[in-house]
């Protein structure tokens, strides 16, 4: 085995590793704000599964916009919440062993997909080897803007909506708050404000 | 050497612990958002070992399509959270039984 691909494959098994403890600490983690940290690590680590598979393009974006910006919503909104864990933890060994099992089934199902040559499927096979030249980015950009850029603008949309959705939802009007009204403040008057009185004057108080 | 099979077994495993966790954290809803994130996580690790092991680039296109869908949902998905927190002061998903489903 040549020393780059002994490197290949002790990275894709460390990182892979770590993956699938980070994954299983992300479902039996006691606290969601511990299990929204892991799922930041199980990220991470599939980034860098990614980039070994020649994705780069694909794992920098999972790293800077889905860590960045998805998971620290969810980081923001966990912590915003001020829930009682523990009564959300009821049943958690109960129903265990049947998650378990179900968990091992499909292993085992997929598994035998993959490794099954009677389905006719050929799996096995080594991954190609990637050009010392090809760039990743370029690749994408081009198929992407030439080949499926209506797609491409159908996803924008489709980030739009759930911007429009999201800030709808959680928008409210609540009575009784002093807040400021800056497209009234601009629009008041002189008159509105200042009220001049003519008092007759001279007069002394009687006391 | 990696093989196909390597990258498949391993979405697979993070698959089912995605499936495993749907199970086991049945009350709360911020871990069932999670491990919705999780099983998609899966599915395009799939997509990308496929993209390579072809040599056809629209399993990356893909995987990009399915990020955009994926942070639009946990958006909506965390914006109705917060409206169920304010509402019932709890996420717990037994709680949620006002439309007596």
């Amino acid at each position: 085995m040549s020393p780059s691909a002994w490197l290949q494959e002790t990275v894709f098994w460390f990182f892979g590793t770590v993956l699938v403890v980070s994954a299983l600490r992300v479902i039996t983690a006691r606290h969601p704000v511990h299990a929204a940290l892991f799922l930041v690590l199980c990220f991470f680590n599939t980034a860098v599964l990614w980039i070994l598979s020649g994705a780069e393009f694909l794992g920098l974006v999972l790293i800077l916009i889905y860590v960045g910006a998805v998971l620290v919503l969810l980081l923001f909104v966990v912590m915003m919440l001020d829930v009682e864990v523990a009564k959300l933890r009821e049943g958690f060994v109960r129903y265990a062993p049947l998650g378990a099992v179900i968990a091992c089934l499909l292993v085992f199902e997929l598994a035998y997909v993959f490794w099954a040559h009677a389905l006719g499927f050929h799996a096995l096979g080594h991954l190609p080897r990637v050009a010392a030249k090809h760039d990743n980015t370029r690749a994408l950009g081009t198929t992407l803007y030439r080949h499926d850029l209506y797609p491409f603008e159908l996803a924008g949309m489709i980030l739009l909506v759930g911007l429009i959705a999201a800030i709808l939802l959680t928008l409210r009007r609540r009575p009784g708050i002093r807040s400021q009204d800056p497209s009234r403040q601009v629009q008041v008057q002189a008159r509105d404000r200042v009220r001049l009185v003519s008092l007759p004057s001279g007069r002394r108080h009687s006391s | 050497m990696i093989t196909l099979t390597d990258y498949l077994i391993l979405g697979a495993i993070l698959f089912a612990i995605a499936v495993m966790g749907l199970f086991i954290n049945r009350k709360n809803l911020v871990v069932l958002l999670m491990c919705v994130e999780l099983m998609l996580l899966a599915v395009n690790l799939n997509f990308v070992a496929f993209s390579r092991y072809l040599e056809n680039r629209t399993g990356q296109i893909f995987v990009f399509f399915v990020l955009t869908v994926a942070a639009a949902e946990s958006a909506i998905g965390l914006a109705l959270l917060v409206v169920v927190f304010r509402h019932r002061r709890s996420i717990n998903v037994q709680d949620l039984d006002q439309l007596k489903g």
